[in-house]
């Protein structure tokens, strides 16, 4: 997948984030960071701290609350051979910017034949916990694998986020970057060194084969712990993150489909025309004819996010919800439940946002 | 009003023509079904792209709107592939993938044009953002017609090219309709000018479509603008004599008075520069742009159609 270099440190997601755009701010000075509160004392849950201080305020700054004109600008600047990122604390905010991502950054390398291109990173923050309701936590990727022009990635863990931003970057197309307020502090393996993660390349977290458990953003985190519930009844899954939605590697998911006869896609959104209806329908194309599997989705209930506690927590898969319906993928209905576990970055997330 | 020198004069009058008599063979030809594309033709606001164009340099940047035919000559480009274009052939600025609303020619600095009103507004300020971050001494220049000051992305623009005092100049074509619609039917006053200097950007409006008028309004707030001043406006006061789309006249649908567009027609920018010349010096000029406008023609109609293979070339940049 990359070539990154062997390395012990560990970092949070939130400081792979920071040293990725930090290191390409060095390196180009063609980058900067906009948007609304990127330059203040929270610096973006750390995301952006002190790069204003560092390269100064034409490459770190606050805008006018202005989401769909800042788009444009974006597309203007790139236009000019910039490379800018526009950071939103909430993915909603998106859809304020959807006419200029859309109708001007998705389409001009095509319309125009290759006589411009959009460098542009589009970092969009999903919420989650304390109360976000229902304008505060939602996830738009399906909307914009939609495109053709955009390419979508959601890393999970703190060395994707790093090797992410840094090939989202680089990147002369427009790049939606989700990432997810609930894997922030997750901390894990980061080389110091730059380095990029290729696009369209999934990674299989654990090997198994009883059943293939796909899972997007943080939902990558509640598969891992369903696994081990799994585990415990001796079925053993595959988790596969996919990294990258648009760009997206079916040959790796398929693959795995194709010896666990058995799949479950968990998406961090609603399932109703989102990822997993596209990894599903991808899949029986792929299979149909050589390989019968047996398939379920899990993601948001179908309805807007709730704000009260006991109510949000039916409103998103669990690493029960999963172990459970795996289960039943390979047993058929059966009289298991799965211990509960808890998950700690939400059980401990005390916002305020 | 500056001295035009007799050359400069000539060139304007060129420009003018080249843009009518292109339109018109564009008439001509489009019941053969060979202009595979909607046109928005800017019979009627020629004077507008030409004098504002004629106050630019080279390196200025432009941005435009789907009826770009005469801003993209304007700025210089390419005839033969903007007819190419239209044709939807291979040798098109954009090998057929625009048509005549998304024209493009960055050996000039023409932006490729965007068929969502208001849309090039942002990307206009966002290009200026660059140029003076890298102080650089280009400008960009964003035509817009009334319509897009309707559109709430015109005012965030506005506000952040004011706020950054950044080098653009926005032109607003003020033909007085969106579609059928006219301004007074849109806006409480019907003032563009008095929404841009809400936000201390100094206006100008021009009426009548005077060329010469345009010109001298937009060297001036070019000026303005290369001297550090920020994002000046002007507003173009013209006239759309066809159909807001192809390339038919439009009385029979009775949303505008006849008496209207005639006071329009006698008013006609191009006749009106072209007398200022000697009728030596406007035959040979109207000479030439036949045999131009005439080869451009030739040229798309020898132009290949793009092979089943360009069908996803350029979905994203390499």
């Amino acid at each position: 997948m990359s070539s990154a270099p062997k390395s012990d440190r560990s970092l949070t997601y939130a400081e792979a984030l920071y040293e990725g755009t930090r290191q390409e701010m060095e390196r180009d000075p063609g980058v900067f960071v906009f948007g609304l509160g990127v330059d203040d004392a929270r610096g973006m849950y750390g995301t952006t701290l002190d790069l204003q201080n560092v390269f100064g305020a034409d490459r770190n700054f606050d805008t006018p609350l202005s989401e769909d004109a800042m788009t444009g600008v974006a597309i203007g600047a790139a236009l000019a051979g910039m490379r800018p990122i526009h950071v939103h604390q909430r993915m909603d905010f998106l859809l304020l910017c959807m006419n200029q991502l859309v109708n001007m950054a998705a389409k001009s390398s095509y319309m125009f034949a290759g006589a411009v291109n959009v460098p542009i990173v589009v970092r969009a923050i999903i919420g989650r916990s304390w109360g976000q309701g229902a304008q505060h936590s939602q996830a738009f990727h399906s909307y914009f694998m939609h495109v053709p022009g955009l390419k979508v990635v959601a890393p999970s863990t703190p060395h994707d986020a790093k090797g992410c931003m840094i090939a989202a970057i680089r990147d002369n197309n427009p790049v939606i970057f989700m990432e997810h307020r609930m894997l922030y502090q997750n901390r894990g393996i980061v080389p110091e060194e730059p380095f990029a993660v290729t696009f369209g390349q999934a990674r299989r977290l654990t090997e198994g084969d009883d059943v293939t458990i796909v899972a997007v953003s943080h939902m990558v985190v509640e598969a891992l712990r369903a696994k081990h519930l799994l585990d415990e009844v001796g079925i053993k899954a595959e988790v596969i993150d996919p990294v990258t939605l648009a760009p997206l590697d079916m040959d790796t998911i398929a693959e795995s489909v194709g010896r666990t006869g058995r799949v479950l896609v968990v998406d961090n959104s609603w399932t109703m025309c989102g990822a997993s209806s596209e990894i599903v329908a991808q899949l029986v194309e792929r299979l149909q004819g050589s390989r019968s599997f047996r398939t379920a989705r899990l993601g948001y209930a179908p309805t807007p996010c709730p704000t009260t506690k006991p109510l949000e927590n039916l409103f998103y898969p669990t690493a029960m919800s999963i172990a459970q319906t795996a289960y039943e993928l390979v047993k058929g209905k059966g009289d298991w439940t799965p211990a509960a576990v808890e998950a700690k970055e939400i059980a401990e997330f005390r916002g305020p946002f | 009003m500056m001295a035009i020198p007799e050359r400069s004069l000539s060139t304007i009058y060129r420009d003018l023509r080249r843009i009518r008599r292109v339109e018109e063979k564009i008439i001509e030809v489009y019941s053969s079904d060979k202009v595979k594309s909607p046109v928005h033709l800017s019979i009627g606001q020629e004077s507008v792209a030409v004098g504002v164009c004629a106050a630019l340099e080279p390196q200025d940047i432009a941005f435009g709107t789907y009826r770009g035919h005469a801003l993209y000559l304007a700025k210089g480009g390419d005839m033969r592939r903007m007819i190419a274009e239209l044709y939807g052939k291979v040798d098109g600025c954009a090998r057929g993938k625009a048509g005549s609303m998304h024209l493009v020619d960055m050996s000039v600095n023409m932006m490729g044009t965007s068929a969502i009103v208001a849309t090039s507004l942002p990307l206009a300020v966002g290009y200026a953002f660059a140029l003076k971050a890298r102080k650089e001494k280009a400008i960009v220049v964003c035509f817009f017609g009334e319509g897009a000051m309707d559109e709430g992305v015109a005012y965030e623009s506005l506000n952040f090219a004011a706020l950054r005092k950044l080098p653009v100049l926005f032109v607003c074509e003020n033909n007085q309709y969106a579609i059928y619609s006219h301004v007074r039917d849109r806006m409480p006053h019907g003032d563009p000018c008095a929404r841009a200097r809400s936000f201390n950007i100094p206006t100008e409006r021009i009426e009548r479509g005077d060329t010469l008028a345009i010109r001298d309004a937009s060297a001036k707030a070019a000026a303005a603008i290369r001297a550090g001043e920020g994002p000046q406006f002007i507003e173009c006061m013209t006239y759309r004599w066809r159909d807001h789309v192809g390339p038919d006249e439009d009385r029979k649908w009775k949303y505008r008075p006849d008496e209207e567009l005639d006071a329009w027609i006698r008013n006609d920018e191009v006749a009106r520069v072209g007398a200022m010349l000697d009728d030596a010096t406007r035959q040979r000029i109207d000479a030439e742009v036949e045999a131009e406008v005439t080869d451009a023609f030739a040229f798309a109609d020898a132009s290949a159609f793009p092979g089943g293979e360009e069908l996803d070339q350029y979905v994203f940049s390499a």
